[in-house]
């Protein structure tokens, strides 16, 4: 009898595949997270083959935090065209302006918490009840207790101590008027799954994840790339390095790392014998021990 | 590589955490960025050691209260394979997280306190990976180096664990370990500590297992999840049925039956962005044309002429219920098996089974939350099903509780 066994990427693409498929069968109106970032292009890119030859049955929804990198931008636009997929752009920009949101003020302000209110606000906007996330249980410890369908009250809360156990390959995305759910394809996935999976796919990245060489600051420990949104300070000199970044946040949070490796070969040689983890450079999950939970229970991704 | 699912299940300080921090440290899968942190809340809460256990005890309450509250992920890989760890809790009021830990993996670790012994919990972890028919169950007596590594200390455990376990009839191996989680004795490396014990280390063991054989690949079984349609020029005529295959191999050319329609056709291909597939078989999601359009939709499954499951409303099966609201006789429930959502009423509670001495117990017409027992069930519209020991993907189900839309139950077919 021949061996019918599938390589552990098989299994994780079929997996997510699976997940994908389930959420346009059980929602009216569901939208997929794509931040211009390698997770949500590795979950883009396995919608593309869950529903091929059909196009995506639900578009490409970005929150635009304004702070973004032009690179990424661009990628996303390019991304969609070539999928044929529909873009959906919350912008955190426009919340400010209109009074919806406060700024952060302070020498390590930042939107990434204004994401959160942007992202509820469009989530009702366009009646979303589902918003397919590209989070990886092994990203966070708090992310290590998601489920694949996570619930969301009406209040876009996550409630952690709360949560539907989930059986086999049984989801429960049954809800009430006004709740809506995070969905997580590519939970079971490691960063190191990732770079292995869009290797054997051929999948082209935006230019940022290869090492490339740039004018920084450092700043608490963290290699940040100067732009328009960070700027030298006091005390503060620029340095020219050769850097690459492990995950693709907002150009105000997001630490790169010193790097030489400018193909997907050369990145995975680093991802094996990285002792950091890729997260380790997001200001973002610094701010407390649980502040990656702390967010994600008011509705953060 | 392959893929090892695993679940760890043990009483509250059995050292679960500790013992999946140990493998996760020992085959440095641990960052130093995750380590420092853990070493300075380590200190922040005054802990003699560095607590291994905060690694996966990630949500606040867990880490206020020293607990684990809900199944942690965990993924580690050793040149040999790769490994995802469902950690499960071990209070009584959490079993059903066991049952979820379960319900994917390949195999379990159960943890027993060599100062305990073998307890009621012990049984209970080891029933439920028996019910959810796990094929490989590890026993790792830890804590070995508060008992002095004294090899007659764990044999005596060894010999009261195999007495109850001869009564599980599913569990292939059981393989018995003397570990010490916080001090690593035979997790990665075999311990000095313990040159009485001849068995190869808890790693090795979790590297060299054998997990074929674990899907079905007899009984072709394919539950049509979404029907794909593209409104296209190109693809003007397209119809294709897209799912996870839930047993057997499907070949282009195939004569197939589709369920419940009982229409025949034949398998045109099977699509992929990369191109047409020779094969499909459990688990790959893949998309499938027939030659014949035939009213096909979500829910209904293709199978083979020869090879068709039971089709039926009444349905026996043993029941796992989570719900703090119990599950009675006459309730109704919305049933969700492979693709398909149905209604269920329970017609009758047969019998409740008492986990520690195995009996079973008559005369009940309820369970409450973390009871497990038999029922039988009436559904709205016949289930495509088979029996959950002849294939999990087609034998299970679980039941939701209509007016709150939680998993209330989890459901295996006789």
């Amino acid at each position: 009898m021949p061996d019918y066994q599938l390589s552990h990427l098989d299994q994780l693409e079929s997996e997510a595949i699976f997940i994908l498929r389930e959420t346009a069968a059980q929602f009216e109106n569901p939208a997929l997270l794509f931040s211009g970032g390698k997770d949500s292009i590795v979950m883009a890119h396995l919608a593309h083959k869950a529903f091929w030859p059909s196009r995506l049955p639900f578009p490409l929804f970005h929150i635009d935090t304004g702070h973004n990198f032009r690179e990424t931008l661009e990628y996303r636009d390019m991304f969609a065209e070539k999928i044929g997929a529909r873009l959906v752009v919350a912008s955190v920009q426009k919340a400010i302006d209109s009074g919806r949101v406060q700024e952060e003020k302070g020498a390590n302000a930042s939107r990434n918490v204004l994401q959160i209110t942007t992202l509820l606000d469009a989530i009702e906007e366009h009646g979303f009840d589902a918003a397919l996330g590209g989070g990886r249980r092994d990203e966070e410890k708090a992310r290590a207790k998601e489920r694949f369908f996570s619930h969301r009250d009406d209040f876009g809360q996550w409630d952690p101590k709360n949560q539907r156990p989930e059986l086999w390959n049984l989801f429960n995305g049954r809800k009430h008027v006004g709740e809506h759910f995070r969905i997580f394809p590519l939970s079971n996935f490691t960063e190191m799954d990732i770079w292995m999976y869009m290797h054997r796919e051929g999948i082209e990245l935006p230019s940022l994840y290869y090492a490339h060489e740039r004018e920084t600051v450092t700043r608490n420990n963290t290699i940040l790339a100067v732009s328009e949104f960070v700027q030298p300070r006091e005390g503060e000199t620029v340095e020219k390095k050769m850097i690459r970044f492990r995950t693709m946040g907002d150009a105000t949070i997001t630490g790169a790392v010193e790097s030489t490796a400018d193909t997907m070969e050369k990145i995975i040689e680093e991802v094996a014998a990285a002792r950091q983890t890729e997260r380790g450079n997001r200001a973002d999950d610094k701010r407390s021990e649980t502040a990656m939970e702390d967010r994600k229970k008011e509705g953060y991704f | 590589m392959d893929l090892l699912r695993f679940t760890t299940a043990g009483s509250v300080d059995d050292g679960k955490s500790t013992l999946i921090g140990r493998l996760l440290y020992d085959s440095k899968s641990i960052f130093e960025d995750q380590l420092e942190a853990i070493e300075e809340s380590s200190r922040k809460r005054g802990d003699e050691h560095v607590n291994l256990a905060l690694l996966t005890d990630g949500l606040r309450a867990e880490r206020e209260q020293g607990i684990t509250i809900d199944v942690a992920y965990r993924y580690f890989a050793t040149p040999k394979r790769k490994f995802i760890i469902a950690d499960t809790p071990g209070h009584i009021q959490y079993t059903r997280n066991m049952v979820t830990g379960a319900s994917t993996a390949n195999l379990a670790i159960i943890l027993i306190d060599a100062r305990k012994g073998v307890i009621e919990q012990t049984k209970r972890h080891s029933f439920i990976a028996n019910l959810l028919r796990i094929q490989h169950v590890i026993v790792a007596v830890n804590k070995m180096d508060l008992v002095d590594y004294d090899e007659e200390i764990y044999d005596k455990i060894v010999k009261d664990y195999e007495s109850f376990a001869s009564r599980l009839d599913n569990i292939i191996g059981i393989q018995t370990i003397p570990i010490s989680a916080l001090n690593g004795d035979n997790v990665v490396e075999r311990s000095k500590k313990t040159p009485w014990y001849e068995g190869s280390s808890l790693l090795y063991h979790l590297e060299n297992v054998y997990i074929g054989g674990e899907e079905n690949h007899i009984d072709a079984r394919f539950p049509v999840q979404w029907v794909i349609r593209p409104q296209s020029d190109q693809w003007h005529d397209f119809r294709g049925y897209a799912g996870r295959v839930g047993g057997g191999v499907f070949r282009p050319g195939d004569e197939v039956a589709v369920l419940p329609s009982g229409f025949t056709s034949k398998v045109k291909a099977i699509h992929s962005v990369d191109g047409e597939l020779s094969e499909a078989f459990a688990p790959q999601s893949v998309c499938l044309t027939l030659e014949d359009e035939i009213d096909l939709s979500r829910g209904d499954m293709i199978v083979k002429p020869n090879n068709q499951p039971q089709i039926s409303q009444d349905i026996d099966a043993m029941i796992c219920w989570f719900s703090k609201s119990p599950l009675r006789t006459r309730g109704k429930y919305i049933l969700r098996h492979t693709t398909r959502e149905t209604k269920a009423i329970v017609e009758e509670v047969r019998y409740q089974v008492d986990i520690n001495t195995l009996h079973k117990i008559e005369d009940v017409d309820s369970f409450s939350l973390n009871e497990i027992g038999r029922v039988r069930l009436r559904t709205a519209v016949p289930l495509l099903h088979d029996a959950y020991r002849r294939n999990r993907q087609t034998g299970a189900f679980i039941l939701v509780d209509p007016g709150t839309n939680e998993t209330a139950g989890a459901g295996m077919i006789l």
